[in-house]
């Protein structure tokens, strides 16, 4: 049975259309990922699956109820915010127990529950501070706490890193993801980052414009984009797109090597002029221009940087070469087509 | 180099303005001078004129200790104006803080005309106080008050037989009190938006997916949150509803019977228009002792919560 299910979601601000007609199904125990950039209405989203927000059109199913016309605190769900939202003039212990306390909790259980979380994310010895001295990290577990008490059915994640220096984030997200396998609540995760969506869901759900591009796991996602924004949504640099009579050729940086440096006879090849290379320590960035063929923007190549770089120089050609399997198709209207090779979606 | 030589007209000398040291205690001068003048001085004047017997009649100094305030203390009047002076500021503070409230977070909705309706609420304290009391005297005039036609009409009255507002004492010290909760109004409610709209959304949200229904978002979590912002609301109020006599001057002038008499009206009845300068003096110096307890209290309040 699906934790939480959307049924054709539309939500519309006076003329403006935020969310479009989504309907996706979130397995138990599942961690989904919806990921899209900022103001594609992806957190609008969450907020109607909350109950912040009321959809224009369209159900909500938690548990296998509708939950339209059900306030948030009885829909079962736990909510931790960009900002936190931590309550500033209580204690980390009371800011974990008021879920609690408006349940109406007794006592000991409140004490209990709150004692079991505080250990669970390692902050029992922070549970008499308030929120203000703690740093960015506590109060992000202080948040979690908060909202594992109440043994949700569904835990929705509002970008709850964004706030993290750069270092903090990378430990953050590995912490979060044992936590979720830990406690094995289904869980609906926003982000404008793919580093977080990657390594993070089991499921990816990209989402544009208020609508559902593609749902899939983080490999399908990105070896097999159902269309041409997918594709460039995601990778660093993102897939190439070179325009065809007939729509456009795709291929992934990382796949497009020097010549020499592939084997087989199944190669599209491809002369490359190098206009730029960037160092990046493991590996560099190749930046320029195909022989007669138009590209939907620079082309890319990325290579180890324990590569050899033979012959490669700025300003000059070079044979580079794809391998067909690694090249995919898009029609006029950047959906997926038939690949040639008969990996067919 | 250049970058000098290309600004030729800047002067190079280093005017008063380039020095802290002289401009900062130049700019607080003005202000430093209006305290030791206008409140410093006066002070000084009443304590100097509380242990006098000066009075318009016979202005000599004649030293003659606490005499005055033990005059005071006896006279049936100031213990009355004394229990008038508290009802009336702790009574204005309530209501006009609640109204304020409900105010601020009926404000806080969107509806058309909302910009307007935030405009139209600070009128009762732009209006100069002398002309708003005058309409209020309008509204609560034995004959043609307008509250009392709306009660009549309403038929929560007895038409023949209407409540004289500032004729009887309990309706009196009922009508000064609204009237001046209805000045710190607009207060209140510039008070409470400006802490709504400082309590983060995300704060707000998180207490509703928490199960917090209305009252609990407003009690448990918003309240708390603004309370330094409405303690400082509340300190203001205090010390100008406690110095104030333009109200009940202009509405009852203390009448009936001294039913409505504060400090501040008693202090001007006695001092100046009796001519009594020194029982007057005495009068005023007893807001002082009030009034530094009530400051320092909610500052401590304010101090502690800040920790």
């Amino acid at each position: 049975m699906a934790a939480v299910a959307a049924n054709e979601i539309r939500k519309q601000f006076g003329d403006v259309v935020a969310v479009d007609g989504i309907s996706l199904a979130v397995r138990d125990g599942e961690f989904l990922v919806l990921l899209g950039p900022s103001g594609c209405g992806k957190t609008t989203f969450l907020r109607i699956i909350a109950g912040l927000e009321r959809p224009t059109s369209g159900e909500i199913l938690i548990g296998g109820e509708v939950v339209n016309d059900i306030p948030p605190r009885a829909r079962g769900v736990a909510m931790v915010f960009q900002g936190y939202g931590l309550y500033p003039h209580l204690t980390v212990a009371n800011n974990i127990a008021f879920p609690l306390r408006t349940q109406g909790t007794p006592r000991p259980e409140i004490k209990r529950k709150v004692a079991w979380a505080a250990a669970l994310l390692g902050i029992d010895h922070l549970l008499h501070r308030r929120p203000r001295q703690l740093s960015g990290g506590e109060r992000q577990r202080v948040a979690l706490a908060r909202a594992i008490v109440r043994d949700p059915t569904v835990f929705l994640l509002d970008e709850p890193l964004s706030n993290l220096d750069a270092k903090l984030r990378a430990s953050a997200r590995s912490e979060l993801k044992r936590f979720q396998q830990t406690v094995r609540t289904s869980t609906i995760y926003v982000t404008h980052d793919q580093v977080e969506a990657m390594g993070m869901g089991d499921r990816i759900a990209v989402i544009d414009h208020g609508k559902l591009r593609q749902i899939g796991t983080p490999t399908e996602i990105y070896d097999d984009p159902a269309d041409e924004f997918v594709a460039s949504f995601l990778g660093t640099p993102p897939m190439n797109l070179i325009e065809r009579d007939d729509g456009l050729l795709g291929f992934r940086p990382e796949h497009f090597l020097p010549r020499e440096m592939l084997d087989g006879s199944e190669l599209a090849e491809l002369p490359f002029r190098i206009d730029r290379m960037e160092y990046l320590g493991s590996e560099r960035i190749l930046y320029g221009a195909l022989d007669g063929i138009a590209a939907k923007r620079e082309v890319t190549a990325k290579l180890p940087a324990h590569v050899p770089l033979a012959g490669i120089r700025a300003g000059e050609w070079h044979p580079f070469a794809v391998r067909k399997t690694e090249l995919r198709f898009f029609d006029r209207n950047g959906r997926r087509t038939a690949d040639r090779q008969g990996r067919d979606r | 180099m250049s970058a000098i030589a290309a600004a030729p007209r800047l002067t190079r000398r280093r005017l008063i303005w380039d020095r802290p040291e002289i401009v900062g205690p130049l700019l607080i001068a003005p202000a430093i001078l209006y305290i030791v003048v206008l409140v410093g001085l006066p002070f000084l004047l009443a304590l100097y004129y509380s242990v006098s017997a000066y009075n318009i009649f016979n202005p000599s100094y004649t030293f003659v200790g606490l005499r005055n305030f033990q005059d005071v203390l006896e006279s049936e009047i100031f213990r009355r104006t004394l229990v008038n002076t508290l009802v009336f500021t702790i009574g204005a503070q309530v209501i006009g803080l609640l109204l304020g409230k409900i105010g601020a977070m009926l404000l806080m909705q969107e509806f058309p005309g909302r910009r307007i309706a935030r405009a139209l609420v600070v009128l009762p304290w732009a209006v100069p106080v002398s002309l708003a009391t005058l309409a209020w005297l309008w509204m609560f005039d034995s004959l043609y008050s307008v509250i009392n036609w709306t009660l009549a009409a309403a038929g929560l009255i007895d038409p023949a037989n209407r409540p004289q507002w500032l004729g009887r004492q309990d309706l009196a010290m009922i009508a000064v009190t609204v009237v001046h909760a209805w000045r710190l109004f607009p207060f209140g409610v510039v008070i409470f938006l400006a802490g709504f709209t400082s309590v983060p959304k995300d704060v707000l949200d998180a207490a509703t997916v928490d199960g917090a229904g209305f009252w609990r978002r407003n009690y448990q979590i918003i309240l708390p949150m603004i309370l330094p912002i409405v303690l400082i609301a509340l300190i203001f109020g205090t010390v100008f509803t406690f110095t104030d006599l333009s109200v009940v001057y202009l509405l009852t002038k203390g009448g009936p019977i001294n039913s409505t008499q504060v400090l501040g009206s008693l202090a001007f009845q006695v001092g100046i228009l009796s001519g009594d300068v020194a029982h007057g003096a005495a009068i005023c110096l007893f807001l002082f002792p009030f009034l530094l307890v009530a400051v320092i209290v909610l500052l401590r309040v304010l101090r502690r919560r800040e920790n």
